[in-house]
């Protein structure tokens, strides 16, 4: 459940900056000052915090979030009229958005019915407008009207084994999780230290009794203890609200072998004198804090549960932030700059004391040694900030479908693929909501009911595909569904009746499809929870093409659809090889490269005079001479003298690629030639090497491209024809 | 015709544009390639350094010099003269690059040498005449200065190397996305 825990972090986090988002438009809004851009922005922050919300189960807050959407949708599509106490219920209800949010965070439960009067004021703006929207299917419960938990009493005796430090684990941060699940006094049992003769500083003799107040379930509880349940022995036990008879936890626990879970456990005595004698054991100092920090509070005063103080939220400017800052990614990018120009000025100088007499300068010597040692180092901690996995995404999905599945009735099959592909932070968090919304779409929209699957001969249980690969220096990501694919006539259709679409146009099946990303477009017949009210696939171009990226829809009706998106990886690291055309240096993607070596004069072939093929491994492979590809002077024009690199293409492809010399591996970083110029033919990316020169990531793909364009006798035509000149 | 080509300069120059944004004034930094002198508006420069060996990029005209790395980031360099159709520049270590920026996108501007900072109001530029056959197509120029006897042209930097950087594509990008 740890990973889980951090997902959730992630989620509040990421809804802390939507409320933001939501609040300053809201006190934009105004009568007679209606931004529909704005309107939009707030509309996708309350769906996006109803969306994450139902992945992890947060009823209340839905169902409030969704009252909440629907006022906006009206204002949205406007047939809900901007009034000034429409403005002042949407803003209430963005605090009460907020203190649910940090209620969910804490895992307490808000006062009964303390939403209410806004629920209420919601309802009302919308039933106005009920006759032009269509019935948006309110939740048949009030936000407020679930059942409230009682906080109870449970002890939990944690008696760990001896060796537990060694496995790693740290009690102490298993009691602090539990103070966080309520008010938890904690008891130290000393009784088990040996003599100071006979104590092993390394093993853990220490046992604790946990008298925790609170209203977490008891699995809650035992997730806890989830990673040394093999190792420790858990006891809990169960108190009901007045601390009365003890009852008997259910033992759900069974496969967590050795987490035994008994009933009655007798009330420890309590041994307050043996905390100072801990001291000088295992981690004195944080157990004092406990000490300090968990107030001796009586058992069963449920109000004053830890990590309750914050939930006072009289504003959306909740801190629901936890053990991470976020920063601003610009400000990472500046520190990678300057990084990377400290590593080219470290090199620089350490070129120049090369040449100092030698004996003479040893301690400067030194000290640059170890600049260079930390120089290193401090890269490498900068750069592992920015490249994450898009794991961290993927894994986020399989409960998604989940959820899905159970809330649509369809049967759905998650499988993923690629889920260590390196991306750039910037990707991977961008990634969270396109995704989320083409899983969704696929789902929602693409798969079919198993009965209906089955009476066109499917399985029962539909496919969704998520892989991640790097193809051509970008990350491609797809989505395939084996449902029902695009309904062309259908979307079509729908489009013309938003007016998205003048009728009578003859569009091809593809721009067809692709209808589907225009905003406003959505072809379900009611609103769901789910998706439906148009915001899913305009949100996912939007967020892709801020990314610098591309979406495609592939549908074969009846078949599926694929969704195709392709994303740049900047500024993520690449090992490449250094090698040298002219004065020129490239760099060419390890990833590509089979081989490279230097060709004797027999293995040379000429293809209509020219030495176009080369025999390699008993293969025929075509010569690609850079030198003539990029029009580079001074370069070793014979590959019998220079060398060839066999590279590879994404389909499998090969060339030979005729260059001067191979100069080294080196993990470079990812430069774009695009945020300052233009895309070039045959060039990925540029970096820039240690002596600060700037190098050229060779696009493979782009190379074979353009060799076979070279091929042609207009191919200098076609290479310039790339550049429209200006009038001159 | 001094040569304040050092960047306090430039930097101390700063404070005063901001103060006299107000009046009809502007200041431009103007530098010389051959013969002629140009000048850019100054908000719009935003250093100038000394020539350093540039990349080379495949297959692009002779006044895209190639690329450079501006701390970190990679910028492109365009030759002014050879722009002009006076031919590729021999550089040497007195050589300078004006460093403009243009919205969010940065680029050089390979000249001769920086040669001064004129503080010029709007009604003493003239427009430029029509020029059938010039080098400059017109509508790079902001217009024309004289100044002691010698005449200065006015860049439109925004436009200048816009087509040759992509700017069009970048904007119509950014549209897209909003």
């Amino acid at each position: 459940m740890e990973d889980l825990q951090q997902f959730k972090q992630t989620y509040f986090d990421e809804s802390g900056e939507f409320l933001a988002v939501a609040e300053a438009g809201l006190l934009r809004l105004a009568p007679g000052n209606v931004d529909l851009d704005e309107v939009n922005a707030i509309f996708r922050a309350v769906h996006s915090i109803k969306g994450g919300g139902g992945a992890f189960g947060f009823s209340e807050l839905v169902a409030f979030a969704h009252e909440f959407e629907t006022v906006m949708d009206g204002v949205r599509s406007c047939t809900i009229a901007v009034t000034d106490a429409l403005v002042n219920t949407l803003i209430r209800a963005n605090d009460i958005l907020a203190q649910l949010l940090a209620h969910a965070r804490d895992g307490t439960k808000p006062e009964l019915g303390f939403a209410d009067p806004v629920v209420v004021a919601l309802r009302h703006h919308a039933q106005t407008a009920a006759d032009a929207v269509q019935e948006s299917p309110a939740p048949s419960t009030p936000a407020t009207n679930l059942p409230e938990t009682v906080s109870r009493v449970v002890t939990v005796r944690f008696q760990p084994k001896a060796d537990l430090l060694m496995t790693g684990n740290d009690p102490t941060f298993m009691l602090r999780a539990l103070t966080h699940l309520g008010t938890a006094e904690i008891e130290c049992d000393v009784g088990g230290l040996p003599t100071l003769a006979h104590l092993e500083p390394e093993l853990l003799y220490l046992q604790w009794l946990v008298t925790l107040t609170t209203d977490a379930s008891l699995v809650d509880i035992q997730d806890v203890f989830e990673f040394v349940s093999d190792d420790s022995l858990v006891e809990i036990t169960e108190h009901s609200a007045d601390g009365a008879s003890p009852t008997a936890s259910p033992s759900e626990t069974d496969e967590a072998a050795g987490g035994a879970v008994t009933p009655g456990l007798a009330p420890a005595t309590r041994t307050e004198a043996t905390v100072a004698t801990v001291a000088g054991a295992a981690s004195p100092s944080q157990l004092a804090l406990y000490e300090a920090s968990a107030p001796a509070l009586a058992a069963g005063d449920s109000k004053a549960a830890a990590g309750k103080s914050s939930t006072a939220g009289d504003g959306a400017h909740l801190n629901l932030g936890g053990h991470t800052i976020r920063v601003d990614l610009d400000k990472i990018d500046r520190l990678v700059n300057m990084v990377g120009e400290m590593v080219i000025t470290q090199a620089m100088v350490a070129e120049h004391v090369r040449d100092l007499p030698p004996g003479q300068f040893q301690e400067l010597l030194e000290g640059l040694e170890q600049l260079a040692q930390h120089t290193r180092e401090l890269r490498e901690s900068v750069m592992s900030i920015r490249a994450q996995p898009v794991s961290s995404v993927f894994s986020r999905m399989p409960r998604l479908v989940r959820e899905l599945s159970s809330e649509t009735g369809k049967d759905v099959v998650l499988i993923t693929a690629g889920e260590n592909t390196e991306v750039d932070k910037t990707v991977v968090e961008n990634l969270v909501d396109p995704l989320t919304h083409m899983i969704r779409n696929s789902i929602d929209h693409g798969l079919e009911k198993p009965d209906d699957r089955e009476a066109v001969g499917k399985p029962r249980t539909g496919t969704v595909h998520l892989s991640a690969q790097h193809r051509s220096g970008r990350i491609v990501i797809e989505v395939a569904d084996d449902g029902r694919g695009i309904d062309r006539p259908k979307v079509l259709q729908t489009a013309i009746k938003r007016g998205l679409v003048q009728p009578g146009i003859n569009l091809s099946d593809e721009e067809i499809d692709n209808l589907i990303f225009v905003p406003g477009f959505s072809t379900a017949d009611k609103i769901s929870n789910i998706s439906g009210r148009g915001v899913g696939m305009d949100v996912v171009r939007r967020n892709v093409s801020n990314l610098g990226g591309r979406i495609g829809v592939y549908s074969a009706p009846g078949q599926g659809s694929r969704f195709v998106l392709s994303l740049p990886l900047t500024l993520a690291v690449l090992d490449g090889m250094v090698i040298s055309v002219g004065l020129e240096r490239f760099v060419l993607p390890l990833t590509n490269i089979v081989e490279s070596l230097r060709p004797k004069a027999t293995d040379l072939h000429g293809l209509v005079n020219r030495c176009d093929v080369m025999m390699a491994r008993g293969e025929y492979v075509r010569l690609v001479y850079l030198h003539q590809l990029f029009g580079i002077p001074d370069a070793i024009v014979d590959a019998t003298k220079g060398l060839v690199v066999l590279v590879e293409t994404e389909d499998g492809g090969r060339l030979g690629l005729v260059v001067d010399e191979v100069l080294g591996q080196q993990q470079v970083v990812i430069k774009s030639l695009e945020s300052n110029y233009r895309r070039l033919d045959g060039v990925a990316a540029a970096t820039i090497l240690g002596d600060g020169r700037v190098a050229l990531i060779l696009d493979v793909a782009g190379l074979q491209e353009m060799s076979q364009h070279a091929r042609s006798p207009a191919s200098r035509s076609v290479a310039d024809a790339a550049i429209q000149l200006p009038a001159l | 015709m001094s040569k304040p080509s050092s960047l306090a300069t430039i930097g101390s120059v700063r404070g005063d544009v901001v103060a006299a944004a107000n009046t009809n004034e502007e200041q431009y930094v103007t530098f010389t390639v051959g013969n002629e002198e140009y000048g850019v508006n100054i908000l719009s420069v935003r250093e100038i350094r000394g020539w350093t060996p540039e990349s080379r990029l495949p297959n692009l005209p002779d006044y895209v010099r190639g690329v450079i790395n501006l701390r970190g980031i990679i910028i492109p360099i365009f030759d002014l003269r050879a722009r002009f159709g006076g031919g590729t520049t021999e550089v040497t270590k007195r050589h300078v690059v004006v460093v403009v920026q243009v919205g969010e996108r940065t680029r050089g501007i390979l000249v001769d040498a920086i040669s001064d900072i004129l503080a010029i109001s709007r009604d003493q530029i003239k427009s430029p005449p029509t020029m059938e056959t010039g080098m400059v197509d017109s509508q790079y120029l902001s217009g024309l200065f004289t100044a002691e006897n010698r005449m200065v042209t006015l860049l439109d930097v925004a436009r200048l190397f816009a087509v040759e950087t992509g700017d069009d594509e970048h904007s119509n990008q950014r549209a897209l996305v909003n």
